[in-house]
């Protein structure tokens, strides 16, 4: 076994094309691990932590591509095949000067009466990038995190007093003048405007709107941050204002965790002055009353879709006495599932790519289960996860979060990760289920109930092998409109042996009656 | 509509987006962009990439003046200004602070024991050519033995191609911004070959010398007194970019410009048709001829901002052959140094790199002024005398607009939708860029008395821009939480 590594100096790539060049050495016969990164500390450290960190690598600089392969010989051979796949891929190896324009500030002075802009470059640069972006008279929508509160502050007040969109950081999805930005769902258009500080939770509320046949105005997101006392609804009470404005919006939809009480107040005032009808989802939350004047309140995606509808005149019963139903009919399936489970066999692990949709589990959960749940992003912090493989109680995972998509793609786009974590829950003998979302739609991945839905096989025939059954729900967030297919998407879990309920909210709920029954 | 009315009239709204056709610029993951093409928007990917070194993001000074205004202020006086060539005279009684005893240079300071070859080949051949000697040893000793004051042109509006050397009785001409009423000077060009601006020396140089004072410049300075007004230079610059020069090594459509507006005037002057006849000769058997006048037109243009406060646009940049020296509008008095580099360049027979000189000359104001190097798309014919292909001179332009203020509105270029030519050196930008300016040049022979050997391209030394961003951080921003 050994470890060799290569620097080329002054060689910049960005980070997907590295990644996926990384992806392709691993597949090479007798290769243990390989890492293809930018030689900054961050990287280094991620290196150490691989075990793939070299003298040389130690002394590369952020400038340059280091390429790091643990394999049992021949190393060098790979080495070079990296640089000729580099060297395909991307035409600035090539080492002459590019056409292409360089910089925002080029694009805005060249003939394309640009209008927006979709940053997401590293953290580190992305507060500038947009600062330029804003100058140039550019919406923007800010996917990258790792922006700082003050740069967040700073960007939404200029981006305010200009009268421009500043969605995000951390703005996964929006969805403007129909277009899905990012992370977003083929939907119809529609009376119904979306405000969201939670990207999956937009998705998931226009996806559910959509089968209700109910679309979508215009969805603006606003980075998780925004409704925090700092940061004060700078980007949600623009945003309402906007769709106040707008003729094409008949209600107004704001979705997010608990607010700061005071950002909450004043978002509050402003809906109240727009006459609209709005619904106000926010996520665990308890309401003294569930409206007031114009403004509905609801504490689930899934409430908050349903009464959206309600509104705009779809035929659908009282919500609680929905849920009621809901529940006697999802009773039975429970037991059903549940027998074929060991008695040891008593927790739920969720895994998830979307952390609104691992936040509504949560919220589900805590008001059916006695045992609390732990997760690395909990409702409340005395239930953080230290050790994420654990055995003693049920755990809701976000593999969204930054500490698992570190050097390695979202799990949205890549399907690794939740399958080995799939498979790590298949091998617990105390895993009673696992439930995930599956998100199809722009930017997810292509075909994710395939990969999914293999690595589910794989996890239950594990299982199998130690005598015990696996039990799998998820929900599809999407619509039959999404390239990878409603659907198709369904089927194919199916076929897998996933029990596959219609909203996040009903997955989790069928979960939590599998642990109680 | 009245003003009164309110700031609101005008003021964009987010809803004024809903409805309109999303036009995207994309910066960062490639995927977005795709994910956008599946949905028939617009998308422009933008090849960006990391600052080569993580450099403060510096927006307003201390005294809250914003960066971005100053230097826009700065482009937008450089831009508004005019150069007209207004007269002749000799250096001594026109130039600012020249005196008897005095000789000019090219670039920042320098004294005469770091002086390169051809810089003191220039100072000798000088002294000779004003009289001081016959002979050439005793130059040299002359030069080194402080009877001398050595001043940079730059600090005397002056502006001198390669050596740069300006002597008490030399013919300079005079130009004009008569929009800030400030002037500039520059001698005049004496061609290619063996002269004096190469360090060359001999009699061949002197003769050449005398003519031009004698012949050339009394029938020009005569000439000119009789067009009203004077020729006005940033109008042949202009047109000039659209008929395949960058004015600073493709001087070729200037000078015939350049010839079209003296002539009638000329003949008028002088009624000794020999003399004009010479006279055209000489200015036809050399392409550079306009140089010194594109030169002096861009330091006119540029001196008006000089002394903005808060602004990182560069002033100058000039070489003497030993260092590379650099100017920024807010501080124009400091220079910010580095040696000077090595041209990558084509050779006349003969030559080779072991023969060149590092760079050298007051010419890289026209890069400064928003044309030479960095208009080099216009000159694609350029790369027959400096090297690279005619879709390298291009590419080089368009990475220049990444590291300036902005696009000049008077001066344009035809192949690029006559978009303007790159304007304002931000030193902001250099910094996070990484990008350093462009430059052509001539090569000159490291020796005294040989002359031009090849011509070439390189880059400005980045020491220079990082001493005067950091220096103008300290000063400015040191304050401020500019990130």
């Amino acid at each position: 076994m050994e470890i060799r590594t290569r620097v080329i100096k002054g060689q910049y790539h960005d980070s997907v094309l590295l990644m996926l060049a990384a992806k392709e050495i691993k597949k090479v016969e007798g290769v243990v691990d390989a890492a293809v990164l930018m030689g900054t500390e961050a990287n280094k450290a991620l290196l150490k932590q691989a075990g793939l960190l070299t003298e040389e690598a130690q002394s590369a600089s952020a400038d340059d591509l280091v390429i790091s392969v643990k394999k049992d010989k021949g190393v060098d051979a790979i080495l070079s095949q990296i640089d000729d796949y580099l060297v395909n891929k991307s035409p600035t190896a090539a080492g002459s000067l590019k056409k292409e324009l360089q910089s925002i500030r080029s694009a805005v002075r060249s003939d394309l009466k640009l209008n927006f802009a979709e940053i997401s470059v590293a953290g580190a640069y992305a507060a500038r990038e947009a600062r330029d972006a804003l100058a140039n008279g550019l919406h923007v929508l800010l996917f990258s995190d790792n922006v700082s509160i003050e740069d967040e502050i700073s960007l939404k007040k200029y981006a305010v007093s200009q009268g421009l969109l500043l969605m995000g950081p951390g703005a996964g999805t929006a969805i403007i003048n129909g277009v899905g930005l990012g992370f977003a769902n083929a939907l119809p258009p529609g009376p119904v405007g979306i405000v969201s500080a939670a990207g999956t939770g937009l998705q998931e509320v226009s996806s559910i709107l959509a089968r209700f046949g109910v679309g979508i105005s215009q969805a603006i997101g606003t980075g998780g941050r925004d409704l925090s006392m700092n940061v004060g609804g700078l980007m949600a009470i623009a945003g309402i204002k906007a769709l106040i404005e707008d003729m094409n919006t008949k209600v107004i939809v704001l979705i997010s965790k608990p607010a700061d009480d005071e950002v909450k107040e004043k978002i509050l005032d402003v809906l109240k002055t727009g006459k609209k009808e709005c619904v106000i989802c926010t996520l665990g939350a308890k309401f003294e009353r569930p409206q007031d004047g114009n403004i509905h309140f609801t504490h689930t995606l899934e409430e908050c879709a349903y009464k959206a509808a309600a509104i705009m005149g779809v035929d659908l019963p009282d919500f609680q006495l929905f849920i009621k139903n809901e529940i006697k009919k999802q009773q039975a399936q429970a037991q059903e599932l549940r027998s074929k489970l060991g008695s040891g066999q008593k927790f739920i692990r969720g895994l998830y790519s979307g952390g609104t949709l691992c936040y509504e589990a949560q919220v589900i959960w805590k008001e059916m289960l006695k045992e609390p749940i732990f997760s690395n992003a909990p409702l409340d912090k005395k239930n953080y996860l230290k050790e994420k493989n654990s055995h003693q109680f049920h755990t809701a995972l976000d593999l969204g979060e930054e500490e698992f998509t570190v050097g390695r793609p979202h799990p949205m786009i890549d399907n690794d990760l939740r399958a080995r974590y799939i498979s790590m829950a298949a091998s617990d003998p105390t895993t009673a289920v696992v439930v995930m979302d599956v998100m199809i739609g722009y930017g997810a991945h292509p075909d994710p109930g395939l990969e999914l839905g293999d690595a589910v096989k794989l996890a239950k025939k594990e299982a199998d092998q130690h005598g015990r059954a696996l039990l799998v729900i998820a929900c599809v967030t999407g619509t039959m409109d999404d390239s990878q297919g409603l659907a198709e998407t369904i089927t194919k879990l199916e076929k897998a042996g996933v029990v596959v309920c219609e909203t996040n909210a009903q997955s989790a709920r069928l979960a939590g009656l599998v642990v109680t029954s | 509509m009245k003003k009164d009315q309110g700031v609101n009239v005008n003021k964009k709204k987010i809803s004024d987006l809903f409805g309109k056709e999303l036009k995207i610029a994309n910066l960062g993951l490639e995927s977005m962009a795709v994910s956008l093409e599946t949905q028939d928007i617009q998308v422009q990917q933008i090849d960006w990439k990391p600052p080569r070194q993580v450099v403060p993001n510096l927006m307003y000074t201390d005294t809250d003046i914003s960066i971005e205004d100053a230097n826009q202020e700065a482009v937008n006086r450089i831009m508004g200004s005019k150069a007209v060539l207004v007269g002749m005279g000799i250096a001594k009684d026109v130039i600012p602070g020249m005196h008897d005893r005095m000789i000019l240079h090219a670039g920042p300071p320098v004294e005469w024991e770091r002086m390169c070859g051809p810089t003191r080949g220039a100072v000798m051949g000088a002294l000779i050519y004003e009289g001081f000697t016959q002979d050439e040893k005793e130059a040299e000793k002359l030069a080194a033995s402080g009877e001398f004051e050595f001043s940079p042109c730059h600090h005397h509006q002056t502006v001198g191609p390669m050596a740069g050397i300006v002597s008490p009785r030399m013919p300079v001409f005079i130009v004009e911004n008569p929009v800030w009423n400030v002037r500039a000077y520059a001698t005049l060009n004496e061609g290619l070959g063996k002269v004096l601006r190469y360090g060359g020396m001999g009699e061949e140089v002197y003769k050449r010398l005398s003519w031009m004072e004698e012949v050339l410049y009394p029938n020009l300075s005569n000439a000119l007194e009789k067009i009203p007004g004077g020729i006005d230079l940033k109008n042949l610059i202009a047109q000039a970019l659209h008929m395949g020069d960058e004015c600073h090594n493709r001087n070729r459509a200037g000078t015939s410009l350049f010839m079209r507006s003296i002539a009638p005037s000329l003949i008028r002057v002088q009624k000794n048709p020999e003399d004009i006849a010479k006279i055209f000769e000489f200015i036809n058997s050399n392409d550079h001829f306009f140089l010194n006048l594109s030169m002096p037109a861009g330091k006119a243009m540029l001196l008006p901002a000089e002394g903005v406060e808060g602004c990182t646009i560069l002033t100058v940049m000039a070489r003497n052959g030993t260092d590379f020296g650099i100017r920024i509008a807010s501080m124009p008095d400091r220079w910010f140094t580095a040696p000077a580099g090595v041209v990558d360049g084509l050779y006349l027979p003969g030559f080779s790199e072991q023969d060149a000189n590092p760079d050298i000359g007051d010419s890289t104001i026209t890069e400064t002024a928003g044309f030479g190097g960095f208009a080099m798309a216009a000159a694609p014919a350029i790369t027959q005398f400096v090297g690279g292909s005619p879709s390298l001179a291009h590419d080089i332009t368009l990475e220049m607009y990444e590291i300036t203020q902005t696009e000049h509105k008077d001066f344009t270029i035809p192949s690029l939708g006559f978009r303007g030519t790159p304007l304002g050196i931000d030193v902001r930008r250099v910094m996070e860029t990484g990008i350093l300016p462009r430059i052509n040049t001539g090569i000159a022979h490291r020796k005294p008395g040989i002359g031009m050997v090849g011509a070439g391209m390189l880059r400005a030394p980045k020491k220079c821009f990082v001493d005067a961003f950091n220096e103008f951080n300290k000063i400015y921003c040191s304050k401020k939480e500019n990130e």
